[in-house]
């Protein structure tokens, strides 16, 4: 439970690939007393550009999986019809298709089933220059529980966080299911990155509809918004109709991309968007503190 | 045959490639797995012939039988049950629809009722292809039963391309499993090369073959074609980052469709998928 007395933002997008992690990135940079967070724990790239030391690592055990001990089963295949999962064939578990539901093991008259904790992913928690807290996690390839290991780092940071901390900045992943939902959890305002596509416009609206339902403030940054000028207007346009705020407009710049391919936040790599991540900084406190 | 598209990273092109290479292929199955934020229709436009509503199970408690013993909830293992002596509340959001909990009630109280996680749409493209998408519920939390079922619509013998949701957990296991052949579409940042090397451990894992596609191709991030040499990747195709693809893209367009040198580099894709997959692929 986050009991501190600091403030929850997370970078969302619905649609992949809008630029989520550039603009939480350079907004790690300007933020001061804070706590970052990757929960895009399925291809996590912020630690990419943020340089960092690792303090602790943790194992993350999501679930458990059955196993059928041969030399105890006696092939009646209970385990089989039970399964909603298609996990059993042949007196074996699929570990890919195991849900962990524990069915099989339960109902055994064997008792020929072990149920064993399978770890499912590890997290760092590292030291960011400005000896801030950062948290990254690598789900181990393939896995489901990405939304219970969202929680767990989070519950982590809120344990480790300090007095001072005022802000904890969360990079998301795209989409709408389980992990985005899991970040949302106590968050209290999500910078929506989207882009001036009819794709990028569309998940918008989907992810804006989550906010609703979660009922969490949304604010909107039209990311390459020169790409397409007329369909960056619809989106003004929408989210006015909406009332929800728009955050800024950051144009196309090849800048962006070789920021990246230099390990380095936007901010960092070129100083001119120093004043337009400032200035976006400044509004997201005031929409928080007011 | 079921060729897969996935990426890792979001936001790479795999929607734009798939759809493209459905476009080339006359009669061909375009089925778009990424329940979340399905996005092949607004290229493809296809004409939607048949909604569907899907269902997901959970379990409805009959309180005139239930005397709370506690066994549903011991047996559940999400936490999706909590007894409160009056009532079994369920939080239906962490229920797998396992079944366990009315399976193993003494007093056979529990019975499974239908609960809406999406929508599961059916339609025609103009070139003779069929197509299917899914719409998770807003709010619902697991896309994977759904991608399961958007798969299954299509039981026939047409080549079908699965647009698989990004990422490398069990939403992308459920879109790019039993396919015969993955494409990976991967872009020239260090971000893209990172959720690369992820797609192709999970690939990896289950054995799918794969090749990659590299979308907005920029030669001066040579790490990632140095790993593609270093690795013995196949290396299917490198598409230029070119102002005219992204802004036919952003209208909602199918490049593969208006730009002549874009609908050449999906044929070529395709000489070298037949190629792959050993002429398993028929096309006119």
């Amino acid at each position: 439970m986050p009991d501190g007395n600091y403030k929850q933002i997370a970078v969302l997008s619905g649609k992949g690939g809008t630029g989520k992690t550039t603009i939480a990135s350079a907004l790690t940079e300007i933020a001061e007393n804070k706590i970052v967070i990757d929960t895009d724990v399925d291809a996590a790239n912020m630690f990419l550009v943020l340089p960092h030391y690792i303090n602790a690592e943790y194992e993350y055990f999501g679930g458990r999986k059955a196993e059928i001990i041969f030399s105890r089963c006696s092939q009646c295949n209970l385990c089989e019809s039970v399964c909603r999962f298609n996990a059993i064939k042949d007196y074996k578990v699929n570990r890919q298709n195991c849900e962990g539901c524990g069915f099989c093991v339960r109902v055994c008259p064997d008792d020929a089933i072990l149920f064993y904790a399978s770890k499912s992913g590890v997290y760092s928690e590292c030291e960011l220059e400005d000896h801030s807290k950062f948290y990254y996690a690598q789900l181990v390839a393939g896995e489901g529980n990405s939304g219970k290991l969202v929680t767990e780092i989070k519950k982590k940071a809120y344990e480790q966080a300090e007095k001072n901390v005022k802000w904890i900045i969360i990079d998301g992943p795209p989409g709408i299911g389980c992990p985005v939902n899991a970040s949302l959890v106590k968050v209290d305002l999500v910078v929506i990155v989207t882009e001036p596509t009819q794709s990028g416009l569309h998940d918008l609206i989907r992810l804006l509809n989550l906010l609703k339902l979660f009922k969490i403030q949304g604010m909107v940054i039209i990311n390459k918004f020169d790409i397409n000028i007329h369909m960056s207007k619809n989106i003004e346009n929408y989210i006015q109709s909406e009332g929800i705020k728009l955050l800024a407009k950051i144009p196309f710049d090849i800048n962006f991309v070789k920021a990246i391919q230099n390990s380095k936040t936007i901010v960092e790599y070129d100083h001119a968007y120093k004043d337009i991540f400032n200035d976006i900084w400044d509004k997201i406190q005031k929409a928080l503190l007011n | 045959m079921t060729i897969s598209v996935a990426s890792g990273k979001g936001g790479t092109g795999k929607t734009t490639v798939a759809a493209s290479l459905a476009f080339v292929i006359p009669g061909s199955v375009y089925i778009d797995c990424d329940v979340e934020e399905p996005n092949g229709h607004l290229l493809l436009k296809p004409h939607i012939i048949k909604v569907e509503t899907s269902y997901k199970l959970i379990p409805k408690i009959n309180y005139e039988v239930c005397d709370f013993c506690n066994k549903c909830v011991e047996v559940c293992e999400f936490n999706a049950l909590l007894n409160l002596k009056s009532e079994i509340y369920l939080f239906d959001q962490l229920c797998h629809s396992c079944g366990a909990c009315t399976y193993f009630c003494p007093l056979k109280a529990i019975t499974e009722a239908n609960k809406e996680d999406g929508k599961i749409r059916t339609g025609k493209i103009k070139n003779n292809g069929l197509f299917f998408d899914g719409y998770l519920k807003i709010g619902e939390a697991s896309a994977a039963p759904l991608i399961n079922k958007v798969r299954n619509q299509y039981k026939g013998s047409r080549l079908v391309i699965i647009d698989s949701p990004p990422g490398t957990s069990c939403s992308m296991v459920e879109a790019v499993k039993d396919t015969q052949y993955c494409i990976l579409v991967t872009e020239s940042t260090p971000f893209g090369l990172n959720d690369l090397k992820l797609a192709i451990n999970v690939l990896r894992q289950i054995n799918i073959p794969f090749g990659i596609v590299i979308n907005k191709y920029d030669e001066s991030f040579y790490q990632l074609d140095e790993y593609i040499r270093n690795k013995n990747l196949n290396l299917l195709l490198k598409i230029p980052y070119r102002m005219d693809i992204a802004e036919i893209y952003s209208k909602g367009g199918l490049p593969a469709e208006t730009i002549k040198e874009y609908e050449k580099m999906m044929k070529e894709l395709l000489k070298k998928l037949m190629k792959e997959t050993a002429g398993v692929i028929e096309y006119a």
